[in-house]
């Protein structure tokens, strides 16, 4: 499939569907985050990042910094482009190293730099649906990520709308 | 060693610091007083004030770019010649990766033509090192507390270069939350000075927005994420919006900036106070962005008023990224501990990971 919705009731679900992507999604991966501030964003790298073996405590917002790494079974890259501003600034970080090393490739504020990412990749929106509840709206961009999505889906089922 | 009021048996021993781990391109000349000589910082604050009240450039190559004036600048300033100085120090961790390179291969650049010993500085313990400058006097052990736009941390400082980490954010850092708060309220980067200027005509106790862990008495960590989202939920609630069309009144605007102030001050205050009863020390040295903020100090002032413990804050200028705080080298090159041409930038986010959980 390429588009599949998941609805977390808390941030627990959003934890878990952190968890799913990081069993399904294989090294080399990129997936783009948007959303409003307080969305989760973070959040769901926090529990794609520990099911993988990250530390939780070393999982935070790389607002500041830009790129954050955690040694993991797989690497997880947590870019945020919050604060860059234009698309030669982030060239500059060199995030095409990035991209093609073997690891799990995350930006906050993807659609900042749409056109510096991977023309294949996972493409998350996040939108506030109530106080606790988020929506997650996955597009895959590529047959890869499709069989991504497909499988992600079988993992959470139930849990979809 | 020189020190104050005693006379030097030869003539001091001059370092040059460089400080580039974020935004700002710094450079500092110290002597081994420890004083602060001169110094120098490219901040990119007011030329860089973007879209959406954020993003000053982050690109190394604007410290490419700066740092030889600011190296220059800072040696003119101070009247030194290059050969006149005995040690060349570097702030290589943590920060971004880019940007502390560009600091690091000047470093070594210099240590190797000069011939002179190549120092590591801490950017942290460095931003606690800002208190003892202010002091003129030896401050450890304390408690640093190092609050800015990407750290929020609680140290025990057994001395300048011995600390232990007792909490950080789990999260947001608080400087970041200013930021973004602001960036909510269309109020002006950087946030910390824009919330500080609203929140005066603002009502503090009008919205009750949540303190993390604030009654936790067994973690010392902060969380600044859950409050972001408060505020958000109290301006537009559920659903997507965009915040530059709201309409928001000045005193809506102040109140709300006053009450996540207050949030945010009472975290850092009560974490700070349960630091310093728990590793049983009496100094409170607070160092980073956010100890510019005014509010911030007022309140830990009564605090350390009312609990009888001693609080240090370096002026404004060494709180913010600086390389005179880098004068910590100081206590390296007294400790002999030169670094190698070897030496790497440190980001400081690459740690083991630990067994995986879920399968």
């Amino acid at each position: 499939m390429t588009e599949w919705t998941f609805l977390a009731a808390d941030e627990q679900d959003t934890e878990r569907l952190g968890a799913g992507l990081a069993r399904a999604l294989p090294a080399g991966s990129v997936v783009g985050l948007d959303g409003p501030l307080g969305a989760g964003k973070t959040r769901l790298v926090q529990g794609l990042a520990t099911t993988l073996g990250a530390r939780r405590e070393d999982v935070v917002s790389p607002t500041f910094v830009v790129i954050h790494e955690y040694a993991a079974e797989k690497p997880v890259y947590h870019f945020d482009a919050y604060r860059i501003a234009d698309d030669d600034e982030f060239l500059e970080l060199g995030p095409d190293e990035y991209f093609a090393s073997p690891g799990i490739t995350l930006v906050e504020w993807a659609e900042r730099v749409e056109r510096c990412l991977p023309r294949e990749r996972l493409a998350v929106r996040v939108e506030v649906a109530d106080t606790t509840s988020r929506r997650f709206t996955l597009t895959a961009f590529g047959p890869g990520y499709q069989s991504v999505l497909d499988s992600l889906a079988a993992d959470l089922d139930g849990r979809s709308t | 060693m020189s020190g104050p009021g005693t006379t030097p048996a030869s003539s001091p021993r001059y370092v040059l610091t460089l400080e580039t781990t974020c935004d700002e391109t710094a450079a500092a000349v110290v002597i081994d007083v420890p004083e602060v000589i001169s110094s120098v910082v490219a901040s990119q604050d007011a030329l860089h004030e973007r879209f959406g009240g954020v993003v000053p450039e982050i690109a190394s190559r604007a410290h490419v770019e700066r740092i030889l004036p600011v190296i220059d600048e800072a040696l003119a300033k101070a009247e030194v010649s290059l050969e006149d100085l005995s040690a060349i120090a570097v702030a290589h961790t943590p920060g971004l990766a880019g940007s502390l390179l560009v600091g690091l291969v000047a470093a070594k650049s210099l240590a190797l033509a000069l011939d002179i010993p190549l120092i590591a500085v801490d950017h942290l313990q460095a931003h606690v090192y800002a208190g003892r400058l202010a002091a003129r006097r030896d401050i450890y052990p304390c408690v640093g507390l190092v609050v800015s736009g990407g750290h929020t941390s609680l140290f025990r400082c057994d001395s300048p270069l011995d600390f232990v980490h007792l909490g950080s954010t789990i999260d947001d850092a608080a400087g970041e939350a200013f930021d973004k708060v602001a960036s909510m309220l269309s109020l002006s980067y950087p946030g910390g000075p824009s919330i500080e200027r609203a929140a005066r005509n603002g009502d503090g106790s009008r919205y009750a927005f949540p303190r993390s862990f604030i009654d936790d008495e067994t973690r010392l960590d902060f969380s600044f994420s859950g409050l972001k989202t408060a505020v958000r939920y109290q301006l537009v609630g559920p659903g997507h919006a965009d915040f530059a069309e709201l309409e928001l009144d000045e005193q809506q605007v102040a109140d709300l900036a006053a009450s996540f102030q207050e949030a945010v001050v009472d975290c850092l205050v009560a974490k700070a106070s349960l630091a310093l009863k728990q590793a049983g020390l009496n100094t409170l040295c607070v160092g980073g962005g956010v100890a510019a903020n005014g509010r911030l100090r007022e309140r830990l002032a009564d605090e350390a008023m009312q609990s009888g413990f001693e609080l240090i804050f370096p002026p404004m200028s060494l709180c913010t990224d600086n390389a005179a705080m880098g004068a910590i080298a100081i206590e390296r090159l007294g400790r002999g501990e030169t670094a190698s041409l070897e030496l790497d930038v440190r980001p400081g986010l690459v740690r083991e990971p630990t067994a995986p959980t879920g399968g």
